[in-house]
């Protein structure tokens, strides 16, 4: 494969909010909650990295940390080679151009009292201020016309639209300042299924026409698996697994994407009912309080003492970027 | 800061939020306008309102009389000779000192209104604004700003109108001064609680992520998505301004003879209702028909303002 340009490395990302506790006076010390803990990754340019984690485990604040609108407390978020942790709000609002976000609930993000024209045409105001009238309107236009919608439909408000289309609509938002990156959290966890469908088949054209490439966000496997080129994992803010989509699906390593997999239906009942049984136990612990060492071992069957002592580092097991972070996932030799 | 970068300056903030209409004419406004047409008892008020005004500002015109000289030749029968009547062109009979009621109605109308109408509007500048910023921004910016307005309204306030009175003695723009002061503190916290749980919408989070400039979110997102609150709070002002005034002219603080104001007219007129009812009822009649049709047109503004509503 050709060298491709690579778009957004983070480093140990780690985003802790302080959490006051209930009742508490105003002198006390709030506890610290780890929102996301320790994540690396890499995206090159025209990729997909699928995100996948159960609610709560901090995949929309890995999202905002990204885009810097939570403060991170350590760790680097290289965009394009230049660090976007420690810019003034100007600059990364400067950046955001390239950088855009579709939101999980789709009409809750877009502003109730602004025709879906005037929501389309905001990015391109804010940004390009001298781009007015008609050459405003004929860039709106083609862009709702790319992402499946009417542009005489401009006029409207978002509560007439269906969720289908009002997520259209955000993705015209987050598409018309041409960005190079759209990280959309959870887009399709508010739809019906047949739309979902669309709407996934959408991203994924525009994808392979603009060159584009998304973070997609879904806490089930099922969704990410048709778009992604990598999956990660996460768990309680931690990274449990990265691999490419392939590797993931075929051969799963950590004992928690191994349950994850479980839980994905199978539409064939012969291989569905032959399925290892490794059934996730017990709920997801608080993020104020996780678990020592590996944080997965209050819920994980292959867990020992050992676990509870030792963190797992995050490995490339394989040396084909096959990252997992168990203790007791073997290290392999690289084949070839 | 939040405010401190020069992106947009503040005339270029002014033309980004004219064209905000750009999409063929449908916008906010214009489709506001045609809700709000819709709403028979809104309009109805508004043209009650716009016949007030026009009374308050023409009404001395349809009258022999003035509103300070006295019918010397009905004075000595007042009960009898300052009944309301068109022959002797008393039309709302005449005042307990014998001067001539409707030019005092209009001339008290005048400042009333002017009263209760600035108040609103300097409430729903200032303090639409300031509650927005305050609580958009949060944090630290927050809590001074908050403290501040705690300061001010905790501050004596009839002290400061007693010493501005001492200061450049009695002066009808004194009230508008003191009524200014006043008349946004309670909006400033309305709003502000309001664009609280606003802020944390995802469709502010999506202007964020656009890269909007934050006085921009809050002009063009957040003020918005108050101002049904706004309206309301504010129609339900004007006739607390007008009482206000009232209050401050009842303690001989406020207009002073030869001129009046609702609020002093009924005060007067409350006193001799036994003998010549008239003086509270016209005074009373015109405060109340305001009252409603503010109320009213607050309602038609509140729904021309909400697209749900069709
Ligand atoms: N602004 C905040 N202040 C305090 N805690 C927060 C804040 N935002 C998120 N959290 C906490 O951080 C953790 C991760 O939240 P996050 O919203 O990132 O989860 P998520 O993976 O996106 O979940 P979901 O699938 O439900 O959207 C949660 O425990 C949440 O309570
Ligand atoms: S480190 Fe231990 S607890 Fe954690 S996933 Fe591996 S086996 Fe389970
Ligand atoms: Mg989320």
């Amino acid at each position: 494969m050709s060298e491709q340009q690579r778009l957004l490395a983070v480093e140990n990302l780690q985003v802790t909010f302080d959490i006051m506790p209930r009742n508490a006076w105003p002198w006390t010390r709030p506890q610290p909650l780890k929102a996301v803990n320790n994540v690396s990754f890499t995206l090159n340019e025209g990729e997909t990295l699928g995100i996948v984690g159960e609610s709560g485990c901090g995949k929309s604040t890995l999202a905002r940390a990204i885009m810097g609108m939570v403060p991170s407390q350590a760790g680097k978020v290289v965009w394009l080679g230049e660090n976007l942790r420690g810019l003034s709000l100007k600059q990364l609002r400067k950046r955001r151009q390239r950088l855009q976000m579709v939101f999980q609930d789709p009409l809750a993000s877009l502003s109730p009292r602004m025709t879906v024209g005037d929501i389309i045409a905001e990015p391109l105001r804010t940004h390009y201020p001298d781009i007015k009238g008609a050459e405003l309107r004929e860039k709106v236009d083609a862009i709702m016309d790319r992402v499946g919608l009417h542009p005489h439909q401009k006029n409207r408000y978002p509560h007439e639209f269906s969720g289908g289309q009002c997520q259209r609509v955000g993705i015209a938002r987050a598409l018309i300042l041409e960005p190079k990156l759209i990280i959309c959290d959870e887009p399709v966890s508010a739809l019906d299924v047949s739309v979902q469908a669309q709407v996934i088949n959408l991203l994924k054209n525009l994808q392979r026409d603009m060159g584009l490439s998304l973070i997609f966000i879904a806490h089930d496997l099922s969704v990410v698996k048709h778009i992604s080129d990598r999956v990660m994992v996460l768990y309680l803010g931690n990274v449990a697994e990265n691999a490419t989509r392939a590797e993931l699906f075929a051969n799963p390593r950590h004992p928690y994407t191994q349950a994850l997999m479980a839980a994905v239906p199978i539409p064939d009942p012969e291989r569905e009912r032959a399925k290892p049984p490794v059934e996730l136990e017990g709920d997801l612990p608080s993020p104020m309080n996780p678990p020592s060492g590996c944080v997965f071992r209050t819920r994980c069957p292959l867990a020992t003492e050992y676990c509870g002592k030792e963190i797992p580092v995050l490995e490339d097991k394989t040396g084909a970027g096959h990252w997992v972070a168990c203790h007791y996932v073997e290290r392999e030799e690289k084949l070839n | 800061m939040f405010f401190s970068d020069k992106h947009a300056g503040m005339g270029e903030l002014a033309d980004t939020l004219a064209e905000d209409a750009y999409t063929e004419g449908r916008s906010l406004w214009r489709d506001a306008r045609r809700r709000f047409m819709g709403h028979r008892a809104a309009v109805a008020s508004l043209l009650v309102l716009v016949l007030l005004l026009l009374f308050s500002a023409f009404g001395q015109f349809l009258s022999p009389w003035d509103n300070e000289s006295i019918d010397w030749a009905s004075l000595p029968n007042l009960d009898e000779d300052g009944v309301p009547s068109l022959a002797s062109q008393h039309y709302f009979g005449l005042d307990p000192i014998g001067r001539d009621l409707y030019q005092r109605t209009v001339q008290g109308s005048r400042i009333s209104l002017m009263v209760g109408v600035l108040g609103a509007l300097t409430a729903v500048v200032i303090g639409t604004l300031y509650g927005a910023i305050s609580g958009y921004v949060g944090g630290r910016t927050d809590a001074i700003m908050m403290r501040t307005l705690e300061v001010l309204s905790a501050f004596p306030f009839m002290f400061l109108v007693i010493v501005l009175m001492a200061v450049f003695g009695r002066n009808v723009l004194l009230i508008f001064v003191a009524i200014g002061a006043v008349s946004w503190l309670n909006m400033a916290r309305i709003v502000r609680g309001q664009t609280l749980s606003l802020k944390r919408k995802e469709y502010i989070e999506a202007a964020m992520s656009v890269g909007v400039h934050p006085l921009l979110i809050v002009l063009r997102h957040i003020v918005p998505n108050v101002l049904g609150v706004v309206i309301v709070y504010a129609t339900l002002l004007v006739p607390e301004m007008i009482l206000f005034e009232s209050f401050i002219s009842f303690l001989g603080l406020g207009v002073s003879e030869p001129y009046t104001s609702w609020g002093a007219l009924i005060s007067e007129g409350a006193d001799a209702m036994w003998t010549a009812p008239w003086t509270l009822i016209f005074p009373m009649l015109m405060l109340v028909l305001t009252l409603f049709c503010f109320n009213f047109l607050g309602d038609g503004l509140r729904d021309a303002l909400d697209p749900k509503d069709r």
